[in-house]
């Protein structure tokens, strides 16, 4: 374990009956560090942060909390906080009450439980609701009172599970705002769960990817997106064009490598031990597409245009060759507006050879 | 709204109203004689008199009935409701093998025809010579109103998010502290009801408190008792107090199980 480390998952395995949650989890994450765990639901992100809340129980390895083998204490004996999907807030008790609670239980005395409470009622900007029922605070309010109600006792960690995926758009940036100064603030662990990629790379300073129990990456959001590491969180982070290709032979500065519809140069960096009949996958991502119209002599891979979406200021053009490649380009709207693209209109693709990226899980 | 719909809504007045009075004439016809100073139920009415009332007042046998009962009713509440607490956080909380036969089980004494309740209550306990004594008809109640209190808190646990219990726990609250600060809390306006719905079907069991009750008779064994010796006005006395106390905690029970979150807006 690394000095700063918090949490070490240490080839963890969790089996509910046959079906495998989580398999071979094996990560520390850094004291002070805000990592996100994400991934489509039921890829076992939940079953994670639930072992390391103390509500599951690993079937194999050990989970380690600031040291210490923390296998089988249950929740109550450790101080691993969660924020709930649902809030899990006490319909039952007033707003001051359900911040009060985990001091209630683990003894503090009324005057201090009170003082303690406030202090965190004022820092989440809440304490005029205090004597408030749950069920009269907005969506929002709530949000701060389920944090305020797991800061309370001051943990070196705290676990969130999807918090935000009730609130409506806007709120929900604004949240993120708000957990992001928490976090620094405070210097404490998040571990945050999310199957938003928005939500993940704009808290998170490194993000877990997660699927059918596996974990495909950890890496900072900037490592992931320039660089995923196989076919899964390529297609996950949903934006980059797959190709699968063979290598042919050195050529300048690269390898060439022959693909559907044409070939390309894989700069060296990105392919250091190859030889010729070797099959690799790489991508390029749609922002580094260029699209033209058809010419006499073309470099490029020729393409049908299939539909396109507008997403804001781009448009993401969705294309597919004779073969059936499909290929995405995310272009300005300006720069589009010399292209007929029309569906059924053919369109010759084209990229770089420094924007080609290879998958080296795959 | 429509005319025609007007008129369908006009008729389903009419029909409740219809059902209402089927269902309440007879305990009306029965408080209207209770007040009447004829010796005889008939019209017309003779003068407005209290004197059934002050009858029944004066009559010890009545006394030691109705405080049976109360013994009976009240003690019947908190054992059924403290069991069917049980029975219902078990279902909630716990999956294990034959849960769906502990269900039926836990759930079948209603569906028993009381008489043969009664009958093998009074079998089994004379057995273990604990016949004919308030305990016995405690226990013989206790058994018929559990899964009604059962059926009540099941009903609550079933509107609660699980993963408040995870909370507390995450919280640092251990099962015990749980069960006090979370799952009672929050099943209170259940248990109350609870303890108020037994304690009205054990006011009014009748049948099998024939049985068992030996000497120890609860008011409706009494009244039973009184119909069989003279047809008195009194019995009218009685009926409207018993059908008066009875309705009181069902209402009672009924407002604490109004949804309280609907309530609150």
């Amino acid at each position: 374990m690394t000095s700063n480390a918090i949490v070490k998952f240490d080839n963890v395995v969790k089996k509910f009956g046959d079906f495998v949650a989580v398999e071979r989890a094996d990560f520390e994450i850094a004291q002070g560090e805000f990592l996100a765990i994400m991934g489509s639901s039921g890829c076992g992100k939940t079953t994670t942060l639930r072992m390391l809340a103390g509500l599951e129980d690993p079937t194999s390895g050990n989970i380690y909390l600031d040291g210490e083998r923390v296998n089988g204490r249950a929740t109550w004996d450790r101080d691993t906080p969660m924020v709930w999907q649902s809030l899990a807030l006490f319909p039952f008790l007033t707003v001051q009450e359900n911040v009060e609670f985990s001091l209630k239980m683990r003894g503090v005395g009324k005057a201090e439980r009170s003082q303690r409470a406030r202090k965190w009622l004022d820092k989440m900007q809440i304490t005029e609701f205090a004597d408030r029922n749950i069920a009269q605070l907005s969506g929002g309010q709530r949000q701060r009172v389920a944090l305020a109600r797991a800061l309370v006792t001051e943990p070196k960690i705290l676990l969130l599970d999807e918090p935000l995926s009730a609130l409506d758009a806007h709120l929900k940036v604004r949240m993120q705002a708000v957990l992001s100064n928490l976090q620094k603030d405070l210097g404490i662990t998040f571990v945050y769960v999310t199957h938003s990629m928005s939500e993940a790379f704009s808290m998170a300073d490194r993000v877990v990817i997660m699927s059918r129990g596996q974990i495909e990456q950890i890496g900072t959001p900037e490592e992931i997106y320039r660089q995923p590491h196989n076919r899964f969180v390529a297609e996950f982070l949903g934006s980059a064009n797959i190709f699968d290709a063979v290598v042919e032979g050195k050529a300048e500065g690269g390898w060439a490598v022959k693909h559907e519809g044409g070939s390309t140069v894989i700069p060296m960096a990105e392919l250091e031990n190859a030889k010729p009949g070797d099959k690799i996958t790489f991508i390029v991502s749609a922002e580094n597409m260029q699209l033209s119209m058809p010419a006499a002599d073309h470099d490029g891979i020729e393409a049908t245009v299939v539909g396109d979406e507008f997403v804001g200021g781009t448009a993401m053009i969705f294309l597919e060759t004779s073969t059936g490649q499909e290929i995405k380009v995310q272009k300005s709207h300006d720069e589009l507006s010399t292209l007929n693209r029309k569906p059924g209109s053919k369109l010759i693709v084209n990229w770089t050879s420094e924007n080609c990226h290879v998958l080296p899980g795959e | 709204m429509g005319n025609e719909s007007k008129i369908i809504n006009g008729w389903l007045m009419l029909h409740i109203a219809l059902c209402l009075i089927f269902i309440f004439a007879p305990i009306a016809g029965s408080f209207v004689f209770s007040l009447n100073s004829d010796r005889f139920p008939s019209l017309p009415l003779g003068e407005f008199s209290l004197e059934w009332y002050r009858a029944i007042w004066e009559d010890p046998l009545v006394w030691s009935g109705f405080g049976n009962t109360v013994v009976v009713g009240l003690t019947v509440a908190v054992i059924a409701t403290t069991l069917g607490f049980g029975g219902a956080y078990t279902d909630f909380r716990y999956n294990f093998f034959g849960k769906s036969f502990y269900l039926a089980l836990a759930l079948l004494p209603p569906t028993i025809p009381v008489v043969i309740m009664g009958l093998a209550m009074l079998a089994f306990l004379s057995r273990i010579n604990l016949s004919g004594s308030t305990i016995s008809v405690i226990i013989a109640h206790g058994v018929m109103c559990s899964p009604f209190a059962m059926a009540i808190i099941r009903l609550r646990l079933s509107q609660m998010d699980p993963d408040l219990e995870a909370a507390s726990w995450n919280l640092g609250g251990n099962e015990w502290a749980t069960l006090r600060h979370v799952i009672i809390p929050f099943t209170k306006p259940a248990i109350f009801a609870a303890l108020f719905i037994t304690m009205a079907v054990s006011f009014d069991e009748f049948a099998v408190a024939w049985f068992v009750s030996g000497l120890n008779e609860t008011l409706p064994v009494k009244i039973l008792g009184f119909l069989q010796g003279q047809v008195s006005p009194r019995i009218n006395a009685i009926g409207s107090l018993a059908f008066l106390s009875s309705i009181t905690l069902i209402v009672l029970a009924q407002l604490l199980l109004r949804n309280p979150e609907a309530g609150k807006k």
